[in-house]
């Protein structure tokens, strides 16, 4: 009964994330573009931009989710592969910008040609093409964590020691990408894009549509960790999660399971770094920032971990807090803000927003269940599919 | 224009003797007018005067000038005269020496630069070659090496035959050398007799003497010389490893001193502690409370404020680790990760609230006397900070252990982290002893960052520098074993100086990051992994 | 699996969600509309973009604080035509994408008419986009690596002939410098002045050998091989100086391992581009004395100006210990740069102001004039200073009169071409040899 009862509600939570998401996505775009400018309900430009950012942001969550709430890895370090993401997009922008630079050279960005680069390095070679890019999106992220992954798990790196030897990967390319001889633009990044895909980046048409992608991106993202949580795939990474060796007694290849789960995710990351870039118009090293890591799982913690709509729930959430207190008289007060609602989220909501939604209506209902059987028997039969398994 | 100078001033000197023989002595006049020209706040003014006046053998031109080089000597700009405020507090007239009451309002320090300084530094060599004070003719000796100025010789050779101080002696016999390397009519056997003694000096000045010969040299001297350069150089490069040894075990004990405390919080106890870099911040701020008190109302015990500071830094950081275990921590035992996430938003709180309290900019900690300066081993130099952080950290180690292994506290704290329910069974107050332990490793944090605010910025931003690198020392080592952070830290830190020459600063960090990513592959436990049941918590 | 979630969405009780979606972009909408209609029209709005949080904070509070206390000063005076001006602050916390972020937020939803604010290239060029978009004025008032001109950026901080080669010029000539060490941190600002200075070297007959070239990460704090090496550099016989164009935090425990290692100013001095005030202010200076510095301003130059200045600033402050600093100077000038121009078109609206600027004169702090010029940079006076044992420089050296600032480097071969000419050819990066603008046109 309780089981059958909580695959329901989830599935109607998951799609009313999902319709939410989706109105969310054309209704900005609408209100921004149709709507005359000025008038009360006409939302403007740079909150489009800035719900873009958001939405990128609730996509990284949800990569971290799946590995953390439902597999247990902790990865400290997923804005590394984020910030991957975002670069291979940079660097399609950046070749995208042509003759436009400032010091009009056709084939080096602006960077290359006071930092005296002869020709283009090797590896930005087929940037030029978004396909290539794109891919690169995927692959660049991905091939990290695969090989950063087949290692760990392999020998069997856990807990604590995973957490920190993610952070000591983002903090490796953090310093790599800070060194200008690295080929990436050093501290000041890639930045000052022109088009994508032959759009404007600033106008105001391409970036509702780059936010009605991201949208899109985060329904996809989101449906695809529902698809794998809920398949047989996904029990067997709770389990996991719960007890590693057990699972591995009984015959499962945790390695495979652990390094497919975490590829996707890091794959998802990409992508949502590479929305991300157009967005905000700059990707710089401090993307790899290992505080930036930390702060994204706590989107995840307060959101509610293992629920997915929780983690981009938490990310929306967390970084509506800090655009509101960073601007006012609350300015300089809003680390103490952001600080507390991180201790207190921990200490009194440990389940996050969703989670504790979650149980307390649990709770709710079987109180209503034990109080009438018998309705909340025929209330269940009208009309609900069987759950699939 | 350094040798110009000399050589303008060599000619002065020569006509004031002349002027000082066939005139009256007592003529004061041209004298006079040289301390007036300090007035005139201009550097080639200045310039002139010293050179005049060292070269003047009136009584006062000693005091004059290195009242110039400790910057007591004042000037002032409409009467044109010029004071000199004596080491005693008692001032007197530069020109006369007469006594004078106080110094006229507008009266003010006369200005050096750097070329100045270097004039001054001669013109003081030479006139305390001579000196009663051995100290003051040693350093004089000292930079005649530096200048080896061919007009030194017979002074030095004077000086040479009075000299009765074994070190002042070398000094001077190397400054010789050095002056008939240079003088291009020494004779061959002279010049490959100063090569010699160059060469055994075999310091890097040495080498710069010997590269910056020119090359006119009688063939057998250049012979004797590019010998006795490879050499030096030979040695030099063992002694670069010599001194990166060191240099790797310096920054081993800083990271050490750092990893410490989180070797207890996050080893000890398993919570991870992101706000421990703000423990050592916190140190690092009592150390700057305490100095500005002293600096303040009782500045005779700067040199003491290290001393005073340590204790208070412990029990602030360790009074304020007590209360964050009490109101934070102990609602999240077991649950690890959580506590990662509840002290990262504490370190945002503590970072805010020191910037609010103390403002965003750096704070100045000074270093007392006995932290500042260096000495030299060999070629190597080691700075005397270096080198009492280094102690200070293996003797906090030490302390460290011996009270975890030999005291009623210690027992209880490793009965707690190895079992608690047994520990509890056995009557022992856990929450007292997580809330102690959680003190203990916040305290030491806490006298780190007294250590540290001698070597590094003191800003609000000091904890999160050392946050990852503390980690990071403490997984390799190996979670629970102060042992495994000693070696760590030592290991990273040794591996970074050898690094650091070949591929650069960054490079070099990049590479032990890979490295311990790697090594975690081969010991997913650290470096010393604890064994047992307690591996699977 | 997805048939079951297609099934859950055609089920699943639209209407609410819908309308509750529909509420939630009104209510953003509204939200953000509200803000513009309460701003009343007596005043003008001022935005600081300067990080109050994070890494920067150590350097950009005290602009902020400059920026709000200006405006107390103009609000003193009656404000601007008559209207008070009103500060809008925001705190871009050190992190580059939210500087383009709260920039669009200052111009868009509180519709400042000019921004103060900046520190690092990486934040410029982050917020540049939004400024060209949204066609708004930046004052950025920070010394910087040059290589850019743009319409709506006015660079009241030094560009490198305005700073860094008056300094090497003071070495080789008053110090007889014959051997270089240009130190700095790994980014663009240190990259670019350290290949402008190369290049600079080498024209006046420096070898290769002579020179060596040492980048090291943000916040380097072991100093020790890389003080070793200078000290080993220094030791080759002929005169050497270090150029250091080392950021802000690392700069302590910099200056602390020479003085320790025993690097006298008067053996190897080290001239510092980013060593002010403010950051002296962190450190004993007495290990220190000698060294030098190189600004368009030191608070212990004395004219009635800069008295005034400092004495209201630390009355203003409530400290009188406060110290002032070059950023400060230039954004005191920016200030008053914008101020005049718009008194002089009478209005506040960009386009006007942008066109006026060129050409306005505004006194600086040291006695001399500040003129914008038709590239958007301005006229300033370089000093050298020595390091005093009380942390304030004592200046050694000044141009004769003030430098007008370089947009392109004329040292650098792929920009010697370059002029930024926003009165005459209305263009950032004019290339007199091919008559043609490049890029970044109006």
């Amino acid at each position: 009964m309780t089981p059958h009862i909580l695959t329901r509600s989830l599935d109607r939570a998951a799609a009313t994330f999902i319709l939410i998401v989706a109105a969310l996505g054309i209704l900005i775009p609408l209100s921004n573009l149709l709507l005359p400018q000025g008038s009360m309900f006409q939302v403007p430009t740079y909150l489009v931009a800035l719900w873009g950012k958001y939405v990128c942001y609730a996509i990284l969550a949800l990569s971290i989710d799946l590995i953390w709430g439902y597999c247990g890895i902790l990865s400290l370090g997923h804005g590394a592969f984020f910030a991957l993401g975002g670069y291979a997009m940079g660097m399609y922008l950046m070749r995208q910008i042509g003759s436009r630079g400032v010091y009009g050279n056709p084939l080096l960005p602006d960077f290359m040609v006071f930092l005296n680069y002869p020709k283009l390095p090797w590896y930005w070679h087929g940037f030029d093409m978004f396909w290539f890019a794109a891919l690169m999106v995927l692959l660049a992220p991905g091939l990290l964590a695969f090989c950063f992954g087949w290692l760990a798990f392999r020998s069997r790196v856990t807990g604590v020691y995973l957490s920190i030897i993610t952070q000591a990967m983002t903090y490796a390319l953090l310093l790599a990408f800070f060194r200008n001889d690295f080929g990436f633009g050093g501290n000041n990044g890639l930045t000052d894009f022109k088009d994508i895909l032959g759009f404007n980046v600033q106008a105001e048409g391409t970036r509702c549509a780059l936010f009605l992608l991201s949208c899109l991106a985060l329904i996809i993202a989101f449906v695809i960790c529902r698809a794998v949580v809920s398949s047989k795939l996904g029990k067997v990474l709770i389990a996991v999660r719960d007890a590693e060796s057990r699972t591995r007694f009984l015959g499962y290849r945790v390695e495979t399971y652990k390094l497919f789960v975490f590829t996707l995710s890091a794959c998802m990351a990409g992508v949502a770094g590479a929305l991300y870039v157009p967005q905000v118009g700059i990707i710089n090293p401090s993307e790899f920032a290992p505080g930036n890591s930390i702060e994204a799982v706590i989107w995840v913690a307060v959101g509610g971990r293992g629920t997915l709509i929780g983690a981009a729930l938490g990310a929306v959430v967390v970084n509506y807090a800090k655009t509101y207190f960073t601007s006012g008289p609350l300015a300089p007060y809003w680390l103490f803000m952001l600080g507390a609602m991180f201790i207190l989220v921990t200490l009194l909501l440990p389940k996050g927003i969703i989670g504790t939604f979650n149980s307390w209506r649990d709770k709710q209902r079987s109180a209503a269940i034990e109080a009438d059987k018998e309705s909340a028997a025929r209330e269940d039969g009208i009309g609900e599919p069987n759950p699939a398994e | 224009m350094f040798a110009n100078c000399i050589d303008r001033f060599r000619a002065l000197f020569l006509s004031i003797l002349l002027l000082s023989c066939f005139v009256l002595p007592a003529m004061a006049g041209p004298f006079e007018d040289s301390v007036a020209k300090f007035a005139n706040d201009e550097f080639s003014d200045t310039e002139d005067a010293v050179g005049e006046i060292a070269s003047s053998g009136n009584p006062l031109a000693s005091p004059i000038i290195s009242a110039l080089q400790d910057g007591r000597l004042s000037a002032d700009p409409d009467s044109k005269k010029v004071f000199i405020t004596q080491p005693d507090g008692k001032i007197i007239d530069a020109a006369t020496g007469a006594a004078v009451d106080k110094l006229p309002d507008n009266a003010a320090a006369v200005r050096l630069n750097n070329r100045l300084r270097r004039t001054v530094d001669a013109a003081v060599g030479g006139l305390t070659l001579m000196s009663s004070d051995p100290a003051k003719r040693l350093s004089a000796a000292q930079s005649v090496l530096k200048s080896h100025e061919e007009s030194m010789l017979p002074t030095v050779d004077s000086a040479l035959a009075k000299e009765t101080n074994k070190s002042t002696r070398q000094a001077l016999a190397e400054g010789r050398a050095a002056i008939i390397l240079f003088k291009s009519d020494a004779s061959d056997s002279d010049k490959l007799d100063a090569v010699a003694v160059i060469k055994a000096r075999g310091d890097q000045e040495a080498l710069a003497l010997l590269t910056s010969l020119d090359a006119g040299q009688p063939p057998l001297v250049a012979k004797a010389a590019a010998s006795a350069i490879s050499s030096i150089q030979s040695n030099l490069a063992l002694w670069s490893t010599v001194q990166n040894a060191w240099y790797g075990l310096s920054l081993g004990s800083v990271l050490l001193l750092a990893a410490i405390g989180l070797a207890i919080t996050f080893g000890v106890m398993g919570v991870i502690n992101m706000a421990h870099g703000e423990m050592v911040m916190l140190g690092a701020y009592t150390t700057f409370a305490v100095q500005e008190v002293i600096r303040t109302s009782y500045p005779g015990l700067f040199d003491y404020s290290l001393l005073i500071a340590l204790p208070l830094a412990f029990l602030v950081a360790g009074g304020i680790g007590v209360l964050i275990e009490r109101s934070i921590i102990r609602f999240l035992y077991g649950r690890p990760l959580e506590t990662l996430l509840a002290t990262w938003g504490l370190s945002l709180v503590l970072q805010q609230a020191v910037r609010t309290l103390f403002g965003p900019t750096n704070r100045e900690v000074g270093n007392p006397s006995w932290m500042s300066g260096a000495f030299e081993v060999g070629q190597i130099t080691i700075t005397y900070n270096r080198l009492w952080i280094f102690c200070f950290t293996l003797a906090v180690f030490a302390i460290l252990l011996a009270m975890l292994r030999y005291t009623a506290l210690g027992l209880e704290m490793r009965a707690v982290t190895q079992n608690r329910r047994m520990a509890a069974s056995m009557g022992i107050a856990t929450s007292r002893v997580d809330a102690l332990t959680f003190g203990l490793g916040s305290g030491i944090a806490g006298i780190a960052g007294v250590a540290l605010s001698q070597i590094d910025n003191v800003s609000p931003n000091l904890g999160q520098s050392y946050i990852i690198d503390s980690f990071m020392v403490v997984v390799f080592g190996g979670v629970g074993n102060l042992w495994g952070t000693l070696v760590g830290a030592f290991t990273l830190g040794i591996a970074n100086k050898f690094l650091e020459p070949v591929a650069g600063a960054v490079l070099g960090k990049i590479a032990i990051l890979v490295l311990i990513i790697l090594f975690i592959q081969k010991r997913p436990r650290g470096l010393f992994a604890l064994k047992g049941r307690a591996v699977e918590a | 699996m997805l048939t079951q979630l297609t099934h859950d969405i055609a089920t699943v009780t639209r209407r609410r969600a819908l309308a509750a979606t529909a509420g939630l972009v009104m209510g953003l909408a509204a939200s953000s509309s509200f803000s513009p209609a309460q701003a009343a029209d007596d005043t003008i709005k001022v935005g600081i973009l300067h990080s109050l949080s994070g890494t920067m904070a150590i350097s950009e509070s005290t602009l902020k604080d400059t920026v709000l206390f200006m405006i107390d000063e103009q609000n003193k005076k009656g404000g601007v035509m008559g209207k008070k001006l009103e500060a809008v602050v925001v705190d871009p916390a050190s992190n580059w994408p939210l500087f383009a972020e709260k920039a669009r937020e200052l111009i868009t939803k509180d519709k400042v008419a000019v921004v103060f604010g900046c520190w690092t290239s990486v934040s410029r060029k982050s917020v540049l986009p939004v400024f060209k978009e949204l066609n708004n004025i930046l004052f950025y008032p920070v010394q910087y690596e040059g290589e850019e001109s743009e319409r709506n950026v006015f660079y009241t901080g030094a560009a490198p002939n305005q700073q860094a080669i008056p300094a090497v010029d003071y070495l080789m000539k008053d110090e007889k410098v014959k051997r270089w060490v240009l130190a700095g941190t790994d980014y663009v600002y240190p990259r670019t002045t350290n290949k402008i200075l190369e290049a600079y070297l080498k024209s006046k007959g420096v070898a290769q050998e002579d020179i060596m070239i040492n980048y090291t990460p943000f916040g380097h704090s072991d100093w020790q091989t890389i003080v070793a090496d200078i000290k080993k550099f220094g030791s080759a016989g002929k005169k050497t100086a270090v150029v250091s164009t080392i950021n802000g935090d690392a700069n302590v425990p910099f200056y602390k391992e020479l003085g320790n290692q025993g690097i006298k100013a008067k053996d190897i001095p080290v001239v510092a581009f980013s060593v002010g005030e403010e950051e002296l202010a962190g450190i004993d200076a007495k290990p220190l004395v000698g060294h030098l510095a190189a600004w368009n301003y030191f608070e212990s130059i004395k004219t009635p100006a800069n008295e005034k200045f400092i004495k209201e600033w630390q009355a203003y402050t409530k400290n009188p210990k406060r110290t002032t600093n070059d950023p400060m100077e230039a954004t005191y000038i920016g200030f008053n740069l914008w101020v005049k121009a718009v008194e002089k078109v009478k209005s506040t609206d960009p386009d006007k102001v942008i066109d006026a600027l060129p050409g306005i004169e505004t006194a600086n702090l040291t006695g001399g004039t500040a003129k914008v010029l038709p590239n958007h940079h301005i006229t300033k006076p370089v000093y050298i200073g020595e390091i005093k044992a009380n942390g304030q420089f004592d200046v050694v050296w000044k141009t004769p009169a003030e430098v007008a600032g370089d947009a392109w480097s004329k040292e650098l071969p792929d920009s010697k071409d370059l002029v930024g000419d926003w009165v005459g050819k209305k263009c950032g990066n004019y290339n007199t040899k091919t008559s043609k603008c490049l890029g970044s046109g109006s």
